[in-house]
């Protein structure tokens, strides 16, 4: 196949940027998003030019650190797969594909389609954990949890922290993704103890990173590689009121320093 | 040099109870007066962190990646090993070590391996106690699957993603840790030196991968846990940005490196389907429950599997192996594969693959029982392959997975260079010359968790640390060092990128130390191996510059250690004359075709120590001595 890549290239945040066209051809539909780019970038350096910067590790969609918008969808046209695992059988002959990099004031681009999302380690480092130290545990099986409840949490958990919620909301919400977390914790027994502090903790750290508010469009879920379901927003929000109408003084709401990285951009 | 492993004397037992309370203490009020520094983020360092941060100790932690959460422990889909015992089917903690022993292949050490079947179940315990969501029984308990090389049921899982949500739970400590200001957490960032001061280990020389920007950080002790080496293989199932930078920069500074040739290849991964490909992808070994491998009795058959009768289908490992049939250890699955393969009776477009069929359990116990243990698995499957496993077998081949092999540590997880530890598969410590699947997750945590919060803790109350800035001559010198490496690699301005010449360097060892291996070929690999070496350092191209996001400069850096590596691991391969485990020597096999050991020569650890560029390596032995499992033929019919 041959296809025509559109690809934003952008030295830094401070560079404008602009698109570039490349012409690629031999692309066996076999192969994923990336091994295309792969191979674009193999004959830009032959040629002299700077290949394309793009994030990647595992290339098993489960790493979260790939991610682009294709055509404007993040991640590419097939439900549930991350690019890395979009095999270029999807796409046509003569087709021409328009990649950009996520789009969002809380992720400033680093260089072409790298972003820095560490606003989301903020966001968990805020209060998306248990308290529990190591040595502190009892038997695994002390606790009962019924399977309905194991199961649920465990949707909630997939989530990879991709950040292509972010980038297909409208208004760039990280509620997806701090739902998630708030979902997957505050659904077992052992986050109950901390459900409170966790949601009103890590919604402020949401707020405070320039992500903008939810106004449940329910793209997110939609363009989420993980499917987690939208539900755990509702969950999310849940918890926070809650909490907010129990709220004691001196329960914190502490913003870490990302906060004054993102105000400051 | 002599290597003392430092295990406790007294019955295996009490050896842990016995090392724990025989370590120095450090008194809580003199912690924070300590600072650590943690190179990876994976299981085994994220765990270490965040374990050392709630000690009080002042850590710093590195991770290339951008989050830590992204460290490629997170793409383990099998499970946990624990000797719990919930199944009630025979299992215990010498089983778990009696197992991991043999498995092994009689080359690993039986006090380390003792202490992580011990420390198994509070493993499993503490990630319960984060909030890790394993699998679960309609009544509430933990529920349990079997795996390879095992005859009871101890993996514990979470769907197929156990190493996601092992990590996550890790990674979610550690950011507790960060927040209570223990940890400082330092993403995007490589190390590229160590900093060995009169003898011990004192500190790391960075550089941040975004800007350019060398750092130098000292601290007490330095502890690796950087992941294994399988990318010398350019295909492996590795993460593309997993590296043996770390620990080679290590091994050159005088930590010894062992048993390099023991590397994994992993029966069950998805096969290559073209030149373009940039990694091979792991099938889960769990899919071996239930999933049945064949081949066809006839050469060339190329007909669909579906029209293929009954009688007309060779399930190899079962004949073969009747006890333990698709649940063989990986090292005799994958080479089964192969001699399948090798007699013409490959399937796929390549003829190197085989089936992994699930007809006759989705016959037994319905689509929908398959679809919950292994649906993503299946997604994953039919997302690459554009294949339906649930219609059609899947077809699978071997792939490197893992290193056995790593830095030489005692039972404290110690390098040779004091002050040096090294954790999770960056070591060599327990797997011998084959690793037993759900293995590698435990080690990780085992390490991180519970044993080096104690020996950290041992080192620094016995020891004396002499004030150290940047302007040591050490420092400035290790700096240069790694400011001239990379101006070097940009100036060559050669013709061919530094892709190609990783993926020739990874089809010489394919192709010579890979399934089977051969003294002759040996030698050829170790020939080509250097004259490949010689070329890239005059005709590799690295474009762009050293002061901003440079991929293609960070993987120059790798390949080139990948390089030295590549020749110490057919080093030790060529000296190695038995076969055992995952190193296959075709000139030592009993007559049906099996790995021969040979116990009277080479049982031993071989840790090989830098002598300089143009030297040959140092060959230490540490002899492999087994007072409780007896060392036999491994038999899994």
């Amino acid at each position: 196949m041959k296809l025509t890549l559109k690809i934003w290239r952008q030295k830094n945040c401070k560079d404008k940027g602009a698109f570039a066209t490349y012409v690629v051809d031999n692309v066996d539909p076999e192969m994923s998003m990336l091994e295309c780019l792969d191979v674009l970038n193999e004959s830009l350096i032959e040629r002299g030019e700077l290949p394309v910067a793009f994030e990647h590790d595992c290339r098993e969609g489960i790493c979260g650190s790939c991610g682009f918008m294709i055509n404007g969808v993040a991640h590419g046209p097939e439900r549930a797969t991350t690019v890395c695992q979009l095999t270029m059988r999807h796409f046509k002959d003569g087709d021409e594909l328009v990649l950009e990099p996520w789009r969002a004031l809380a992720f400033p681009l680093i260089k072409d389609l790298v972003v820095d999302r560490s606003a989301f380690d903020h966001i968990i480092e805020a209060g998306g954990y248990i308290s529990v130290s190591t040595g502190n545990a009892q038997d695994g099986n002390t606790l009962l949890i019924g399977k309905e409840t194991a199961d649920q949490a465990m949707d909630a958990a997939a989530c990879i922290g991709c950040g292509a919620c972010v980038a297909a909301c409208p208004n760039a919400s990280a509620a997806l993704f701090t739902g998630a977390k708030i979902a997957h914790l505050g659904t077992l027994p052992q986050g109950k103890p901390e459900r409170d502090r966790r949601a009103l903790s890590m919604v402020a750290q949401m707020n405070a990173e320039a992500f903008g508010n939810c106004t449940n469009i329910g793209e997110c879920t939609g363009a989420c590689p993980k499917e987690i379901p939208l539900e755990v927003i509702a969950r999310m929000n849940r918890d926070y009121l809650l909490a907010s109408c129990k709220k004691r003084e001196d329960v914190p709401t502490t913003i870490t320093p990302g906060f004054e990285l993102s105000a400051k951009r | 040099m002599t290597l003392d492993a430092r295990i406790p004397a007294g019955p295996i037992e009490q050896a842990w109870d016995k090392a724990r309370f025989d370590m120095k203490l450090v008194n809580p009020a003199n912690k924070r007066k300590h600072s650590l520094i943690v190179v990876g983020s994976g299981l085994a360092g994220a765990s270490a962190s965040a374990s050392l941060g709630e000690l009080g100790y002042n850590v710093k932690c590195f991770c290339f990646q951008d989050s830590p959460r992204r460290a490629h422990s997170i793409a383990a889909q099998g499970g946990i090993n624990a000797a719990k015992n919930y199944p009630n089917d025979g299992e215990s903690v010498y089983r778990l070590f009696y197992d991991t022993v043999k498995g092994g292949d009689f080359r690993a050490r039986e006090a380390n391996i003792y202490r992580l079947a011990e420390i198994s179940n509070h493993i499993i315990d503490q990630c319960v106690a984060q909030g890790v969501p394993f699998a679960r029984e309609y009544g509430g308990t933990l529920t349990n699957r079997s795996f390879g090389g095992a005859q009871v049921s101890r993996t514990f899982y979470a769907r197929g993603q156990t190493g996601q949500q092992l990590l996550l739970g890790a990674y979610q400590a550690l950011e507790r840790q960060v927040h209570a200001g223990t940890v400082t957490m330092i993403p995007r960032t490589e190390m590229l030196d160590l900093i060995v001061i009169d003898g011990q280990a004192r500190g790391i020389v960075a550089r941040n991968l975004v800007t350019g920007k060398f750092s130098v950080h000292i601290a007490d002790a330095v502890i690796l846990a950087t992941g294994g080496y399988g990318n010398v293989y350019y295909l492996s199932t590795n993460a593309k940005g997993s590296n043996a930078t770390a620990i080679w920069r290590a091994y050159k500074r005088g930590a010894l490196f062992a048993n390099p040739c023991f590397t994994q290849i992993h029966p069950t991964c998805i096969p290559v389907s073209g030149e373009y490909q940039s990694k091979l992808t792991l099938m889960s070994e769990s899919l071996r429950n239930d999933g049945r491998i064949w081949v066809p009795k006839l050469k060339g058959d190329t007909r669909p599997p579906n029209e293929i009768p009954e009688n007309e289908r060779d399930y190899y490992l079962e004949r073969r192996y009747p006890s333990f049939g698709n649940l063989v250890p990986r090292d005799v699955a994958s080479r089964n594969a192969k001699a399948v393969c090798d007699e013409g009776r490959g399937v796929g477009k390549t003829g190197l693959g085989v089936y992994l069929d699930f007809s006759e359990a989705i016959a037994r116990l319905g689509e929908k029982t398959i679809r919950e243990r292994y649906g993503n698995l299946f997604d994953m499957y039919q997302r690459i392959t554009d294949e339906d496993p649930y219609k059609v077998p899947m077809r699978i081949y071997p792939a490197i997975h893992y290193t056995m092999g790593g830095l030489w540590v005692d039972y404290q997880l110690q390098s040779t260079i004091p002050g040096l530890f090294v954790l999770g598969e960056a070591n060599f410590s327990d797997h011998g010359a084959n690793r037993l699947g759900a293995s590698a997750l435990m080690q990780g945590l085992s390490d991180g968790y519970f044993i080096i919060p104690y020996t950290v803790g041992n080192y620094l109350a016995t020891n004396k640390f002499a004030k150290v800035d940047e302007s040591h001559a050490e420092v400035q010198s290790a700096v240069t060092a790694a400011q001239q490496k990379i101006e070097t690699l940009l100036s060559i301005k050669g013709k061919r990128t530094v892709d190609s010449f990783h993926r020739e360097l990874g089809k010489i060892l394919w192709d010579y130390c890979g399934m089977a291996r051969t003294a002759q070929g040996l030698e050829i690999a170790i020939g080509k191996i250097r004259a490949l070496r010689e070329e890239y350092w005059q005709n590799v191209t690295v474009p762009g510059s050293g002061d901003d996001l440079n991929q293609s400069l960070e993987k120059a850096g790798r390949v080139a250690d990948f390089f030295e590596l590549a020749e110490l691991l057919c080093i030790d391969a060529r000296d190695r004359n038995e076969s055992c485990g995952g190193h296959f020597r075709e000139e030592y096999q009993t007559p049906e075709g099996e790995a021969q050991r040979d116990d009277e020569h080479y049982s031993y650890v071989a840790a090989w120590g830098y002598r300089g560029p143009d030297a040959p390596p140092e060959l230490n032995k540490e002899p492999l001595e087994f007072h409780y499992v007896h060392p036999s033929q491994r038999s899994y019919k």
